[in-house]
């Protein structure tokens, strides 16, 4: 019933960076249905309130994994959450990434939009490449994860760097502009603050990248998740349940909208 | 001093080249290697070089007191190091250093200067390609300005 929150404790919980942390959640009694990357669970801290939060891992075991970073009330209470506490779920809500047909995949992050695309870096591809921005490098995430994984080409990238860090100091689009890609293979994943997918979708349509191919996740203030209270209305679109993740073409005309 | 040609048809960089152009310009350039650590060149020094990098890292920096050598910037494979070499004083604004292990084909600019003063087909190419870097360049700085990454709380 995707109105009651799903009882899940929480198991684990690994700080990520200053303001983010991983909690591993396990059913208390039943679990949701099996999420796909790109969807997203509404999180409730009790008596604090509830948020959109996208999956940042799918073990195939029950559990949930969710990155979260405190920016407001409910999302400080959830990152804060301590292992043992019981935190409320409800979900599978949205869209997932399109994983169909992949040849090589080019996954594009910035900040804490690393998350939601977690999943799919171990999707098989002929090839994949991820581009990740952060603000510096204690910002980024999963870092020493994603050095480890070793069918992954990863472009890792800063703001502004120190002394220890040996990675790139610049903005996305500029790796993204010489990475070597087969731009009509590629399907290109963008999550990320919406200026930066935008700057990197247009990015890759100069290189030859189909629109097609380029896949947004887009975040407006879901509540219901179920396409009733129109809270997260982008344009003509519910983002909760016709999002989060939308194809390029159909998200371009809303990205540049001024307000809506 | 002459960089294989095969090194610079691949050049995504040199793409709007023709064939006999490139090899105008291979025969003001070479390939060199850096050990990290390779000082390239230093604020305020003659700048009378730029770099393509093929592989390796450079970072630009600038020394700022109370906070050492602040970098600005990296450039990595496919990418231009470079540009105070386009106008006079033709000193470098910025100073660089390798950070790892680097190939990169090196062009000698006053020739690659004369040759765009005596060809003006390949100096406008050339002014392209390098008003599109700069270009790329100055809208990732200024996104960065925008510091979306931040935390809204």
């Amino acid at each position: 019933m995707t109105w009651l929150p799903t009882p899940y404790r929480v198991v684990t919980r690994t700080v990520e960076t200053h303001d983010s942390a991983t909690l591993v959640l396990r059913p208390v009694a039943e679990s949701l249905p099996t999420f796909r990357p790109g969807q997203f669970a509404m999180l409730y801290a009790h008596g604090v309130g509830e948020v959109p939060i996208s999956v940042s891992g799918i073990p195939g075991d029950g559990t949930l994994v969710h990155t979260i970073r405190a920016v407001g009330a409910v999302s400080r209470a959830l990152h804060d959450a301590a292992q043992g506490t019981v935190l409320g779920a409800r979900g599978p809500f949205g869209t997932a990434w399109r994983l169909d047909d992949v040849e090589d995949l080019l996954v594009v992050a910035g900040g804490i939009g690393l998350a939601p695309l977690r999943p799919v870096l171990t999707h098989p591809a002929r090839r994949t490449v991820l581009v990740a921005g952060a603000r510096t490098p204690q910002d980024l995430l999963y870092e020493k994860e994603i050095v480890s994984l070793s069918d992954v080409e990863a472009v890792l990238t800063v703001d502004r760097g120190d002394h220890d860090w040996h990675g790139r100091i610049g903005f996305v689009t500029e790796p993204l502009a010489s990475v070597p890609l087969d731009p009509a293979c590629t399907t290109a994943l963008l999550c990320g603050p919406e200026p930066m997918m935008r700057f990197c979708a247009r990015t890759l349509l100069g290189r030859g990248v189909p629109a097609g191919r380029i896949q947004v996740s887009l975040e407006r203030n879901m509540q219901c998740g179920v396409g009733l209270c129109g809270h997260c209305q982008l344009g003509p679109m519910l983002l909760c349940r016709e999002g989060p993740v939308v194809p390029y073409p159909v998200a371009e005309p809303l990205l540049l909208a001024k307000e809506l | 001093m002459t960089t294989p040609m095969t090194k610079l048809d691949v050049l995504p960089l040199l793409a709007r080249l023709t064939h006999s152009q490139r090899a105008a310009v291979a025969g003001v350039s070479r390939i060199e290697t850096y050990e990290a650590g390779t000082r390239l060149f230093e604020e305020g020094g003659l700048a009378d070089q730029c770099w393509v990098i093929l592989a390796g890292c450079v970072m630009v920096d600038t020394q700022v007191p109370g906070r050492g050598r602040v970098v600005l910037q990296s450039i990595g494979p496919g990418e231009l190091l470079g540009w105070s070499w386009l106008l006079p004083p033709y000193q470098w604004h910025f100073g660089a250093t390798v950070v790892s292990p680097t190939r990169a084909v090196v062009v000698d600019t006053q020739a690659l200067r004369m040759l765009a003063d005596e060809d003006p087909a390949l100096g406008y190419q050339l002014s392209q390609i390098l008003l599109e870097a700069l270009l790329n360049r100055l809208q990732a700085t200024r996104i960065r300005l925008l510091d979306l990454y931040r935390n809204p709380a």
